[in-house]
């Protein structure tokens, strides 16, 4: 337990989700063990005692993430409701805990997977692996980030913003990376052998992490070989696909890929319809904003336009489908490949960005990377054309 | 009485040995404490846990939850439990079909049946209308029954049987519900017969109050959205579109395929056999158990139940048979004796090994017929393969046989084997969810660590599960936390999930206590010696080496610490008193 509590507190400071040395991680067997000593230890340990888990994931959050949560959590009573995709699929709403305290903190969790505690920062929990709490804490993260933004740019459309937001986002916004202007010299395709190929996902899914355009484990990447469609596995973290990797048979001969990701059927129909042969899945930050941005205030699908949007929207030519994760009625395997095989790329609301090359990674992940990068230039060029008029 | 949300407030007692019926109001408390379906029925059991399977006064139970019938997604379950003739130790299936939301909409939370009819008899409950009618069906196959049933009854209606093998006295032998369930493992259906109880039907016409439809729609969109989202139950290569069969490739390239009776764990012969060749050489249609929308169960076309995962594997890699029709026969006939297959094919490897030679079609559905008939090998491989003096061909835990995943490549399934109160079953921990399925996330399927509180936990979810009650699968993609929601929904009651992992603890626990009582210990909580010494198949960059002892011991050591046992297993005095079943 040791090992892993270490191991995801280590990935949660090289993701640039908390500052160095704050994470404080524990993990219960038959024995409670740290990632490190910390003088909270003994009241977290308290949970243990309490909830039915067998660990646990604290931190305060890097910025500008502090500073987002604690604006949030301010204007909170109970719980902030995020609409992203993430959100509504697994983490429904995230509680407020305001008090510092074992017995507040069980009150949340036995409700929630991950709690905000303003001013300290975000606990999750997980019955299995110190990895359920790394997921939803980077999940929260990545979903009030989302939320901030959006309302910000919201709020500044109604004209209903106010100083202290204004404050908040300018702190927010002073503590954000600069973008990515330089693309990561991936393996040329094609690739001529299975483990080629793998190497080369393995590769991609690596940089797509490094980059941040892709938050927890929530993205996905596949390769076609002849008649193989190899997908990572659902759940799978992108930065660790070796050994994660599922090769499916596009002739249905087999089930091997029962443990793919649950986007395979977006991925395949893409093949099937298009000469790509390779493809990726993220969730930048700005691209997932700006899907969800929509100015038409009396529109009759207000609230469920991640399933309903029936406008043809773009971002550049890219277009933006709705669709919901996985295989439903209202799933994106429905939505996404006839948009995706026309373009290359497309965006689902509310969830992230696909985009498909030939040969090899270089051309997908060129286009993650512009698509993000303009998305992210079109929010602040909205901001301040809005600004100007307000 | 004020009938709660969700419960009915009402368990209908039937005596065979006194032809008399009668109703039961438990206290509310009681609900609070054991839930329903499994959680109930062992309630109820305690009190004769240490009956002899043959006593008249041994109970059998079948028990509804709260959220039965009502419209929380795949709660059309029940429980039906008692003393297990294989194992000894208590048994409990839970079953699908209509049964259990059939007797909920009659207005019953449970029914409870005791004593023994003078002739062979039938129960037929139609709403509060309650009747035992003597039966000319025993001996009768159970297709049969069930095509008498269906003529003989006006309203479609829930329909469970048992069939030759339990009048027979197999230890094997199952009920089987509605045609294409059943309630299979542990010989549950013997008890049946020992009560001359062939069959029973259910028509419920009355509704299920729920406090908040509103909040139950809202967390059943939720339910809906993330079973869409699971790669495994409605994915294209998912339980949804093929059955659990589903897991039969990926078993195989995982290396955790038993062979020639667990020898192996990799069968050459596995492309040939698996669910898309079985799919389209029978071309099945999906049927589903009463309010779920995953509908697994699979059945030809021609009518035939096609076989889960492990009775599957077991009628093809485990007893080295690649034809899949023999292997459909074989279960089709388990169907119409009334056998549990999984058993029946453990059972049979264990008796190929003995005898070293392969089965023809002939001789592989003879002596299933002769398991079903007064054969040795229908008391169990444990039975046989003691007679036969070596006990080390029984591939059983308590007794139970094995299903089809070694446990040499998962390592919680291992000691979820070994230590859960029902024997041989992996479905009490579900270990196979993080160790091969990856939810809720992967863990190291070659490693004890950390796995002995986790099987605990699961341990307790799984009761709660077994108790609201709700299909197991579901929890492949939705967790407690939504599922808690559903309960406060459909009862009102402001538990939080933690509560309902309490509950699913004291359930554990109270089965705990019955095991011991009947003299179960840290002895039986074992595996299999071919576990601890043999390598399994290796290859393709996955070695399975034999499983450690030691470790394997310091991890069972642990799960006693964490379940609150002793060194030995057993109960104690604090945690018994702690979960308040000293009362």
């Amino acid at each position: 337990m040791k090992q892993l509590c270490d191991m995801y507190a280590t990935k949660l400071v090289t993701q640039g989700l908390t500052p160095p040395n704050a994470p404080l991680i524990g993990g219960l067997d038959a024995e409670l063990v740290w990632n490190r000593q910390d003088p909270r230890t003994d009241e977290f340990a308290k949970l243990f005692e309490t909830l039915s888990i067998n660990s646990l994931v604290f931190s305060k959050p890097a910025e500008p993430y502090a500073t987002i949560l604690d604006f949030l959590a301010n204007r909170t009573q109970q719980a902030i409701r995020p609409e992203d995709t993430e959100t509504r699929t697994f983490l429904h709403d995230i509680p407020i805990c305001r008090e510092f305290s074992a017995s507040a903190m069980t009150t949340s969790l036995k409700k929630r997977k991950a709690v905000i505690i303003p001013g300290h920062g975000i606990i999750s929990c997980g019955t299995v692996s110190p990895e359920q709490g790394f997921v939803f804490y980077s999940s929260t993260i990545f979903a009030c980030f989302v939320l901030f933004f959006s309302d910000y740019l919201n709020q500044l459309r109604a004209g209903t913003l106010d100083d202290e937001y204004r404050d908040a986002f300018a702190t927010a916004v002073g503590s954000l990376p600069h973008p990515h202007t330089t693309l990561p010299n991936l393996m040329p395709g094609p690739f001529p052998d299975e483990d080629t190929a793998l190497a080369a996902m393995a590769e991609s899914g690596r940089h797509v992490v490094g980059y941040g355009l892709v938050d927890s484990f929530f993205g996905n990447i596949s390769a076609r070989l002849d008649t193989t469609l190899f997908i990572s596995q659902t759940g799978s973290s992108l930065d660790m696909l070796e050994g994660c990797i599922d090769p499916c048979p596009m002739d249905g001969s087999a089930t091997t890929g029962l443990t793919a990701s649950s986007e395979l059927s977006a991925h395949e129909d893409v093949y099937r319809r298009s000469d790509f042969d390779c493809i990726l899945h993220g969730h930048p930050k700005f691209t997932v904003i700006m899907s969800m941005s929509c100015d038409k205030t009396d529109c009759p699908h207000r609230g469920e336009c991640h399933i309903k949007c029936p406008e043809c929207r773009s971002v550049d030519g890219i277009p933006i489908v709705p669709g919901e994760v996985g295989t439903g009625p209202t799933g994106l395997c429905n939505t996404l490949p006839p948009a995706m095989a026309s373009s290359g790329a497309a965006i689902v609301h509310g969830h992230g960005l696909f985009t498909a090359g030939t040969r090899d990674f270089k051309e997908p992940f060129e286009k993650l990377l512009t698509i993000e990068n303009t998305c992210r230039s079109r929010y602040f060029s909205l901001i301040e054309s809005y600004e100007k008029t307000s | 009485m004020k009938t709660p949300f969700g419960w009915t407030g009402t368990v209908l007692h039937i005596n065979l040995t006194t032809q008399t019926v009668s109703l039961e109001h438990p206290d509310t408390e009681i609900y609070r404490t054991y839930l329903g379906g499994r959680g109930m029925a062992g309630h109820f059991l305690a009190p004769h846990a240490t009956r002899h399977w043959t006593d008249p006064a041994l109970p059998l139970l079948i028990f509804t939850g709260p959220l039965t019938g009502t419209a929380a997604p795949t709660s059309g379950r029940g429980t039906i439990m008692s003393r297990s003739p294989l194992t000894g130790a208590i048994c409990d299936c839970s079953v699908g079909g209509t049964l259990a939301t059939h007797l909920k909409h009659a207005g019953y939370d449970g029914l409870i049946i005791t004593g023994h009819s003078d002739t062979p008899c039938g129960i037929e409950i139609s709403d509060a209308d309650v009747r035992i009618v003597p039966t000319p069906l025993w001996g009768t196959p159970i297709d049969e029954v069930f095509a008498h049933l269906e003529s003989s009854q006006k309203h479609h209606r829930a329909m469970a049987c048992i069939g030759p093998a339990a009048e027979n006295g197999s230890r094997l032998a199952s009920i089987v519900i509605d045609r294409h369930h059943a309630a299979a493992r542990g010989g549950l259906g013997l008890i049946w017969a020992t009560k001359h109880l062939k069959y029973l039907t259910v028509h419920g016409t009355g509704e299920v109050p729920v406090h908040d439809p509103h909040a139950l729609d809202e967390t059943r969109t939720d339910i809906m959205r993330l079973t869409a989202a699971s790669p495994v139950l409605m994915g294209q290569h998912g339980f949804s579109e093929w059955g659990t069969g589903a897991l039969f490739d990926l078993m195989d390239s995982r290396n955790m395929m038993p062979t020639d009776n667990f020898q192996k764990t990799r069968w050459p012969h596995a492309r040939r056999c698996n669910v898309v060749a079985f799919h389209s050489a029978f071309t099945p249609t999906s049927h589903g158990c009463s309010g779920c929308h995953i509908r697994c169960k699979k059945i030809a076309r021609n009518g035939r139940t096609m076989p889960d995962y492990e009775a599957m594997a077991h009628f093809t890699a485990l007893i080295d048979n690649p034809d899949k029709e023999l292997a459909l026969s074989a279960h089709t006939l388990c169907g119409q004796l009334g056998l549990d297959p999984i058993s029946t094919g453990a059972t049979l490897a264990c008796f190929r090994e003995h005898t070293g030679e392969d089965f023809s079609s002939t001789t592989l559905l003879d002596t299933i017929s002769a398991m079903a008939h007064d054969h040795a090998l229908g008391q169990g491989s444990r039975r046989y393969a003691k007679a036969h003096g070596h006990p080390e061909w029984s591939m059983s835990v308590k007794g139970m046989e094995l299903p089809a995943y070694d446990p040499r490549g998962a390592y919680g399934m291992a000691l979820a084997y070994a230590t859960n109160t029902r024997g041989g079953c992996h479905s009490r921990a579900n270990a196979l969810s993080h160790e091969i399925l990856r939810k809720p996330v992967a863990t190291d399927r070659f490693s004890f660590n950390g796995k002995a509180r986790i099987i605990k936990l699961a341990e307790d979810l799984n009761a709660v599960v077994d108790s609201l009650t709700a299909c197991r699968y579901t929890f492949l993609a939705a967790s407690l936390e939504e599922y808690t929601k559903a309960f406060i929904a459909v009862t009102g009651v402001s538990f939080s999930g933690q509560d309902l992992l309490e509950i699913g603890e004291r359930i554990i626990y109270n089965e705990r206590i019955m095991n011991a009582a009947h003299g179960f210990s840290a002895t039986d909580d074992d595996l299999p010696a071919r576990f601890f010494t043999d390598h399994g198949t290796s290859g393709r960059g996955i070695a399975i080496p034999p499983l450690n002892r030691d470790e394997f011991y310091t991890a069972r050591s642990r799960y006693y610490r964490i379940r609150g046992l002793d060194e030995n297993g057993l109960p104690t005095p604090d945690t018994t008193r702690r979960l308040g079943l000293d009362r």
